[in-house]
């Protein structure tokens, strides 16, 4: 439960989203990443930071460079999250068509 | 269910549309009349909405309570704000677990569509740490009802 508080509260700023949309494309550096948002790079590793803990994205070691890829753990959770909580509100509105075929619109003798 | 979908919006929106084959004035009341709401909103299987206040006009009160028959309940509280009769409810509503959540204002609209209704429910929450919340509150309830659903399978 805390971390899918932790993942969404990471994915409310629309800099992390863009970065996530980035990385889904494929693995890359917080340089790669710097050039098209614009950003410096500490401020990009500050959302990294952010992601990285929120379980959505994981980064490895290779010599100097720390690339980082989305976790398909994290996303996974989330779509699977959002599944749930679509499945109990689908079974308030599947009772709702059943109240609906038993109502009959209201006739101007019923009002006063 | 492909009729209906749930999605997020920007930081602070939830977006839940949903089709029913019947009129817009049919699906507005299902909404605003308290015998017909104790009938559907219920969420768990096996849970009951014993309290139903619903107060149709701008400012009235809305006051739901749930139970699970065995001791396990909570309640929501709200207040209309706009109400444009078969075609727009907005009011704001919050949970009661029992601190109460931050306020969510939601907005529905029912559209004619064919020999239907296209319902959108917009909510807005005060800010993303609001709607994280709401969203993983909500998921406990869900859970819940998925745990339920087990039980009677086992």
């Amino acid at each position: 439960m805390q971390s899918l508080d932790t993942a969404f509260s990471a994915l409310a700023d629309p800099t992390r989203r863009a970065i996530l949309a980035r990385l889904a494309l494929g693995e890359t550096t917080i340089n790669e990443l710097a050039e098209p948002f614009k950003l410096t790079q500490p401020a990009i590793s500050r959302h990294i930071k952010v992601l990285e803990s929120a379980g959505l994205i994981v980064r490895r070691i290779e010599g100097t460079r720390r690339p980082c890829r989305l976790a398909p753990a994290g996303i996974t959770e989330i779509d699977q999250w959002l599944g749930v909580l679509r499945d109990a509100l689908a079974a308030n509105y599947d009772r709702l068509d059943k109240v609906l075929a038993t109502m009959k619109p209201q006739r101007r003798k019923d009002k006063r | 269910m492909s009729k209906m979908t749930l999605k997020t919006e920007g930081d602070r929106h939830v977006v839940v549309t949903r089709r029913f084959a019947a009129s817009p004035e049919l699906v507005y009341r299902a909404h605003t009349e308290p015998a017909l709401i104790q009938k559907w909103l219920l969420g768990p299987t096996g849970w009951t909405m014993p309290v139903c206040i619903n107060e149709a006009r701008p400012g009235g009160k809305i006051r739901y309570e749930w139970t699970d028959g065995k001791g396990g309940g909570f309640y929501v509280t709200g207040e209309y704000v706009e109400l444009v009769p078969f075609r727009k409810i907005v009011h704001v509503e919050r949970m009661h677990l029992p601190a109460p959540t931050p306020d969510n204002q939601i907005e529905t609209t029912f559209e004619k569509d064919g020999t239907g209704t296209l319902m959108t429910m917009r909510m807005t929450l005060p800010d993303s740490e609001a709607r994280a919340t709401m969203l993983a509150t909500g998921m406990e309830h869900g859970m819940e009802a998925s745990y339920v659903r087990l039980e009677t399978l086992i």
